[in-house]
C-alpha cells in the first residue's frame, strides 16, 4: 500500500478517530497525540490492514483501547487530566461563550458517564453510526448496546432537567 | 413536525429504540427555533451532537517523520559530543604546551643572565691580564 492509497483510505475518518479520543482523554493535545499515533500505528500495520473487513471499525477499536491505555497509565503515575480546553481557538466571541455554555454543559455531563457509555453516546449520537457498526467496534452484543445507550440517554436527560430547574428556582 | 409524534420519538430514543432515520428528525426538530417550552432542556443536548460532530483533526498526519527524527537526533547528539570532546582535548593540549613553553622561556633567562654574569667576570679577567702583560713586558 503506497502512502497516498493509504491516506486515501484513512483520511475520511480522522475526525471521528481525534473526537473519539477527545471525548475519552478530555484534552486536546492529548487527543491530537493520541490521533497522530494511532495513524502512525494503522500506517506501519498497512500491510494487515486489507485483512479487516471494515479499517474504520478497526481504527476506531485501535483508538478506543489506546485511550484506555492512556487513561490507565495516567491513573497510575497519579497525573490529573487538564479540563482548560472548552474554550475554541479563536473565537471569542459573546455570543459565542453563552451558546457554548449550556453545550458545554453537555459535554460535562457526558463526561461524567462511565467510559463504555461515553463510548456509545459519540459512537451514536454524535458519529451516527448503526448498531452493527458499533457492535463490531466495541465488540459487544447489540442488546447490550441498547442497553447502555438508553441508560446513558436516561441519565442525561435527568441531569439536564435537573440543571434547568435549578437555573429556574 | 407535531409535538405528538415528537415526543413518542424521543420516548423512544431514550429506550435506545430509535433508528438514525428518527435521530436525524429530532436533531433537525431541535435545531429550530420554536421547540415546545417543556422540551427545552433536549436542545442543548441535540444541539451539543450536531456541533460536536463538527470539530476536526487540524494537524497533519505524519507517517514516517517520526522515527527518523529520533535516528538524526541521536547522531546530531553523539557529534556534537565527539566535537566538543575533541576541541577540549585540543585546547588542553595548547594549554599544556603553553605551560611547558613558559618554563622552558624562563629556564633559558635565567640561563641567559648567569651566563651575563659570567661574560662580565671574564672581561674584568681579560683587563687584568692585560695590565699583566704590559707589566711583565717592562721588564724584558
Amino acid at each position: 500500500m503506497k502512502q497516498s492509497e493509504f491516506l486515501n483510505t484513512v483520511m475520511p475518518f480522522k475526525d471521528k478517530v481525534f473526537r473519539l479520543a477527545k471525548r475519552l482523554l478530555v484534552s486536546t493535545e492529548e487527543a491530537e497525540d493520541a490521533t497522530q499515533e494511532l495513524f502512525f500505528k494503522l500506517w506501519r500495520n498497512k500491510e494487515n490492514l486489507k485483512s479487516y473487513n471494515s479499517i474504520e471499525a478497526f481504527a476506531m477499536t485501535m483508538t478506543k483501547n489506546y485511550c484506555f491505555d492512556r487513561l490507565k497509565s495516567k491513573q497510575a503515575s497519579n497525573l490529573t487530566l487538564v479540563h482548560s480546553n472548552y474554550k475554541e481557538k479563536g473565537t471569542s466571541l459573546q455570543k459565542k461563550i453563552e451558546l457554548n455554555d449550556s453545550i458545554s454543559l453537555v459535554e460535562r455531563l457526558i463526561e461524567k458517564l462511565p467510559e463504555q457509555q461515553k463510548l456509545i453516546i459519540q459512537l451514536r449520537d454524535i458519529e451516527q453510526y448503526e448498531f452493527a457498526e458499533i457492535a463490531e467496534v466495541l465488540q459487544i452484543k447489540q442488546t447490550a448496546i441498547r442497553v447502555s445507550l438508553s441508560r446513558a440517554r436516561k441519565t442525561i436527560r435527568e441531569q439536564l432537567i435537573k440543571q434547568h430547574q435549578y437555573g429556574i428556582s | 413536525m407535531e409535538l405528538a409524534n415528537i415526543e413518542k420519538l424521543l420516548e423512544k430514543y431514550e429506550n435506545g429504540e430509535t433508528t438514525l432515520a428518527e435521530e436525524n428528525k429530532l436533531k433537525i426538530y431541535f435545531s429550530s427555533d420554536n421547540v415546545a417550552p417543556h422540551l427545552i432542556e433536549y436542545q442543548a443536548l441535540f444541539n451539543y451532537f450536531s456541533t460536536s460532530k463538527n470539530e476536526r483533526f487540524t494537524k497533519t498526519i505524519q507517517l514516517n517523520s517520526q522515527p527518523r527524527n529520533w535516528r538524526w537526533l541521536t547522531v546530531a547528539a553523539s557529534l556534537v559530543l565527539l566535537i566538543s570532546v575533541y576541541t577540549g582535548y585540543q585546547k588542553h593540549q595548547q594549554n599544556k604546551a603553553e605551560k611547558v613553553f613558559n618554563e622552558t622561556q624562563m629556564a633559558l633567562t635565567m640561563l641567559s643572565k648567569n651566563l651575563n654574569k659570567g661574560t662580565t667576570a671574564i672581561g674584568e679577567l681579560q683587563e687584568f691580564e692585560i695590565t699583566k702583560n704590559k707589566i711583565f713586558k717592562q721588564f724584558k
